[in-house]
């Protein structure tokens, strides 16, 4: 499998050394959609040039590329691991025969499985979303690299780097400490110890995971003071995330609602969404405390569909991981639909940004309208495959045929 | 009998002389004057002379051999039995009060004088066959010219050329003010010439200018001249001349600073080959002091005009030097008024996202370099890029000696640039920023968004080195408008230029929209919130389809009955 890999890398990044040399860097490091005030590079090096006015700003094409292939590279070595992991689970189910009698079919077997890993890959690597924010030289890689090494080290078991992972990956951008959540429910499957609130072992676990984790953080935390001297880091950088000063257009939610926003209602508003990001980590904790791999899918996707600034790259992590719930195809409702939404929505994007900027012959509602369906697009795809899982863990113990009491075939519905 | 043959041919060619009849001698001469007017205005005059020493009028002998001499009129000249001929097209109207007086005068419309040889019966027939051939080779409408609008003067137009006859019998006048002039006017007079628009000054009447412009006459004079003192001899005369004044404001752009490439968008390559003199002429008499003339050239001519001593620099286009190492001789014609320090700004770029500033920092002074003091105040919501900040000098990097910068807080406080640049002598200093524009809160836009945002003009201020040495002791009488800076050296003066505001416009959102853009983000959060929220807290069932009501109905009444219910 290495060398299909080695391949897939040298592929990528060709296609990425071939763009940024093109004309097309300038203009891509220029859209919206792949840049947000927040991990601009174009403010990087604002920045570094502030700091010292006349040195010649970095240019950094390469750091981009590698911090691409480490996350691809991440990301592979991950879904491995996982693959191995649920074969094994599905071994123990099946000897302890809690699967039920007709559902064979749903079984996943090596053979099927043993591409899923390259997949991953090149659905990262090969992204346009990902070769985009490459190009445009976006810090939105090295984001999606310290996650995907995060979640490489939750699932070798190493708590110690998880923890330092995360809190590198919240120092960021303060989102990820959702996936605390689901960090912690895979250690706790792994060490075997039974997520019971009355149990001390529990307790215990949780605690020394807390401790490294906000211990980590605490030191970074610290260290930016120590370099930078002041505490102003804190209300510029995580202030500017929960407040949503700017409001430069983006492919979220937020900015025209915010542009549009009677005053005496921002700050409410803006809590409200703030909080809609955290909110669903306990219910889908609930939910899915056996599935802990999964879990951090749906908390990546829910970060990057209601982050304060989001960006294509942060679509293209969730992305890569469609590859390893290929089994669930059978049971999605809305693929065709989502895939053409997702896919004219992409398309559509530059035309209407174009209109309205620089032809003037469109407005803002035009580019908000395609914002709002690219938005609704990811929903119900995350959706979908979230009722796909627990479709078919629901056939896997009640069986996959089912009856109704007078014997003709029954429909499963929600209730 | 090789001899013989030989000295035969010797003897004819050196007799070959007195065989032939002698061909007629030609001449062409052009020139142009370019007169600078104290409105500002300028005033440029053409003048095409053709000289040919032949005889149109003589009988018997028809001329055929033309060369220099267009041939369409020279046949109008024997056809009709023309003595003098004068033909005008004018656009506009002569300012007398503000320009002076012109060098061939003219009124609007088209105006025709002929004289006809004394030999002609019937002038008025002649006449009318003149107008309407007139008419055909200068594609302009004179077949309107007839009886109702001739006239005979009898004492105003005398003849300007040889003759000696003044009965003005033979005398024909008439004009059409309504006639307009137009490049289908234009192309047959300049067909008329010998070297017709390709060479010499013939070249810069492109009708895109020409018509252009504030006054715009073309004319044809013709008529027999003596060659010498004694008039011993007599020639045709074609006098083909070209009036235009190019106003300040129209073609001028508010700056009294002209040149060929200005006025007539094309420069001047070679002379006429044909030519035998090509000049220009730049009339200097007025001001000497206020404008400067280049390339500049060290001929100078005096000639009396209408009553007055003028002097001229005069440019000889048949030398090749006037030319120049680039083979084009553009005349630039600058006022002097040159302000030694003075500024512009102005935005580049298009669309609503980026754009860049620049600033325009221009030092007129011939050999002093001095430093300025730049300070831009740019709103917070054009958000700065310093690391493009460039400064260049005469297409150099310039880099300032001290900057000053302080970036700009969202809402709070707006960028603050200062620069110490020093600026090399008789040059212009370019300073670009690139920005990017912000999408404000709907509330922080004015009560007409499209109109734009002001930013305030650029402050550059210097001590610009003084040609005269100043007091710097108090005096209590000195006047008013030379007090109000304090004087604290002899050798310069402190200056403060303003540049211009600009006008930026930014990306709007819809104003009529915030309860909709609520509704429909609420919407879309509602939909994910929905979704997850089924999938959260419902489990799988199979359906069962309800019962219908007839059975629902049945179980009821059992159901108080207490007996079994249906299935």
């Amino acid at each position: 499998m290495a060398a299909p890999l080695t391949l897939l890398l040298i592929v990528a990044v060709t296609i990425r050394a071939v763009l940024f040399r093109s004309s097309l860097a300038e203009l891509i490091s220029a859209r919206v959609e792949v840049v947000s005030p927040l991990n601009a590079w174009k403010r990087v090096v604002e920045g570094l040039a502030l700091l010292d006015l006349g040195v010649s700003p970095y240019s950094g094409d390469v750091f981009h590329e590698v911090t691409d292939g480490i996350t691809a590279l991440a990301l592979y070595l991950s879904i491995q691991t996982y693959n191995k992991d649920v074969f094994r689970k599905q071994k123990y189910a099946l000897e302890s025969d809690r699967y039920s009698a007709d559902c064979l079919e749903l079984l996943r077997s090596p053979k099927e499985m043993f591409y899923i890993p390259l997949k991953v890959a090149m659905f990262y690597l090969l992204n346009p979303f990902t070769i985009l924010s490459c190009v445009a030289k976006s810090t939105c890689g090295l984001n999606n690299a310290i996650i995907a090494l995060f979640i490489f080290c939750t699932l070798k078991g190493s708590a110690l780097l998880s923890g330092i992972l995360l809190a590198l990956a919240t120092y960021q951008s303060i989102y990820p400490l959702t996936l605390f959540a689901p960090a912690l429910l895979f250690f706790l499957q792994r060490l075997y110890i039974p997520v019971n609130l009355r149990r001390s072992s529990f307790w215990f676990f949780t605690l020394q995971y807390a401790f490294m984790y906000v211990g980590s953080l605490v030191v970074i935390t610290g260290l930016s003071f120590f370099l930078l001297g002041s505490w102003d880091f804190i209300p510029s950088v995580y202030g500017f995330i929960f407040s949503v000063p700017d409001l430069t257009p983006n492919i979220g939610l937020f900015w025209y609602f915010f542009a549009e926003m009677f005053e005496h209602f921002r700050l409410f508003f803006s809590c409200v969404f703030q909080i809609n990001v955290f909110f669903y980590t306990i219910p889908l904790s609930i939910k899915l405390k056996e599935h802990p791999v999964f879990l951090i899918f749906m908390q990546i996707a829910i970060i990057s569909i209601f982050k304060s600034y989001p960006t294509v790259g942060d679509v293209a992590l969730y992305m890569a991981f469609l590859p390893a719930w290929s089994h669930l195809y059978r049971f999605l409702r809305n693929i065709f639909l989502v895939s053409c939404v997702l896919l004219a929505c992409s398309a559509l994007f530059p035309v209407l940004w174009h209109l309205w900027i620089y032809a003037g012959s469109a407005n803002s509602n035009f580019y908000y309208a395609i914002t709002l369906l690219f938005n609704f697009g990811q929903i119900l795809l995350v959706a979908d495959y979230f009722y796909a899982y627990l479709r078919r863990e629901h056939h896997l113990t009640h069986g996959l045929y089912l009856k109704k009491k007078d014997g003709t075939e029954a429909t499963l519905v929600l209730k | 009998m090789l001899i013989l043959s030989s000295l035969l041919l010797f003897i004819l060619t050196t007799h070959s002389e007195a065989l032939t009849p002698a061909a007629a001698r030609d001449e062409f001469q052009e020139e142009l004057v370019i007169r600078p007017l104290h409105s500002g205005d300028i005033y440029a005059s053409f003048q095409f002379r053709t000289l040919w020493d032949t005889d149109f009028l003589q009988e018997g002998q028809k001329v055929s051999h033309y060369r220099l001499f267009p041939k369409s009129l020279g046949q109008v000249l024997s056809k009709f039995s023309v003595r003098e001929l004068h033909i005008s097209f004018t656009q506009g109207f002569w300012r007398t009060m503000q320009w002076g007086q012109p060098f061939i005068p003219s009124p609007p419309g088209a105006e025709l004088w002929v004289w006809f040889h004394d030999t002609v019966s019937d002038v008025d027939g002649n006449w009318k066959e003149l107008t309407n051939v007139l008419s055909g080779i200068f594609c302009a409408s004179l077949n309107f010219i007839d009886l109702t609008n001739t006239v005979q003067p009898s004492a105003s137009f005398k003849p300007l050329g040889l003759g000696n006859a003044t009965d003005h019998r033979f005398l024909r006048y008439a004009t059409l003010p309504r006639e307009i002039v137009c490049t289908e006017n234009l192309t047959p007079w300049k067909k008329l010439l010998p070297c017709g628009s390709k060479a010499g000054l013939a070249v810069l009447m492109k009708s895109e200018k020409l018509f252009h412009s504030s006054f715009h006459s073309q004319a044809v004079h013709i008529r027999p001249i003596c060659q010498d003192e004694q008039c011993s001899s007599k020639a045709w005369e074609l006098r083909q001349t070209l009036n235009v004044v190019f106003d300040l404001h129209t073609s001028g752009q508010g700056k009294k600073e002209w040149s060929l490439f200005k006025m007539f968008s094309r420069t001047l390559t070679e002379a006429c080959p044909l030519a035998s003199s090509s000049k220009v002429y730049v009339d200097i008499t007025d001001n000497p002091e206020l404008f400067e003339l280049s390339p500049a050239t060290p001929l100078l001519g005096q000639a009396v005009v209408l009553g007055d001593r003028r002097t001229y620099s005069v440019y000889d286009l048949s030398r090749a030097e006037t030319f120049g190492q680039l083979r084009s001789f553009n005349l630039l014609l600058r006022d002097m008024l040159r302000p030694l320090l003075h500024a512009e700004r102005y935005v580049a770029g298009f669309g609503l996202q980026t754009g860049e500033i620049h600033t325009v920092i221009y030092n007129n002074h011939p050999y002093r370099a001095f430093p300025v003091l730049l300070m831009d105040s740019v709103p917070w919501y054009l958000q700065l890029y310093i690391h493009t900040l460039t400064v260049t000098s005469k297409s150099r990097d310039n880099k300032p000696s001290y900057i000053h910068y302080q970036p700009a807080k969202d809402r709070h406080r707006p960028h603050l640039l200062e620069m110490l640049i020093q600026l090399p002598p008789h040059s212009m200093t370019e300073v670009t920023v690139q920005f990017e524009r912000a999408l404000l809160k709907w509330t922080e836009y004015t009560p007409d968004p499209n109109h734009g945002f002001y930013v305030g003009s650029s402050v550059v201020s210097a001590l610009v080195p003084s040609m005269v040495a100043m007091r710097t002791n108090f005096t209590q009488d000195q006047p008013l408008f030379s007090s109000f800076v304090p004087v604290k050296e002899e050798s310069s003066y402190f200056v403060r230029v303003y540049t211009e505001p600009l006008l930026v416009n930014l990306p709007t959102p819809d104003f009529s929209m915030p309860y909709n853009v609520i509704c429909l983000t609420c919407t879309v959060v509602a939909v994910g919130y929905g979704s997850f929220y089924n999938l959260l807290t419902r489990t799988f069932q199979v359906d069962e389809p309800s019962p219908p009501l007839s059975k629902r109905l049945a179980n009821l009444i059992r159901r108080m009955r207490g007996v079994p219910l249906l299935t």
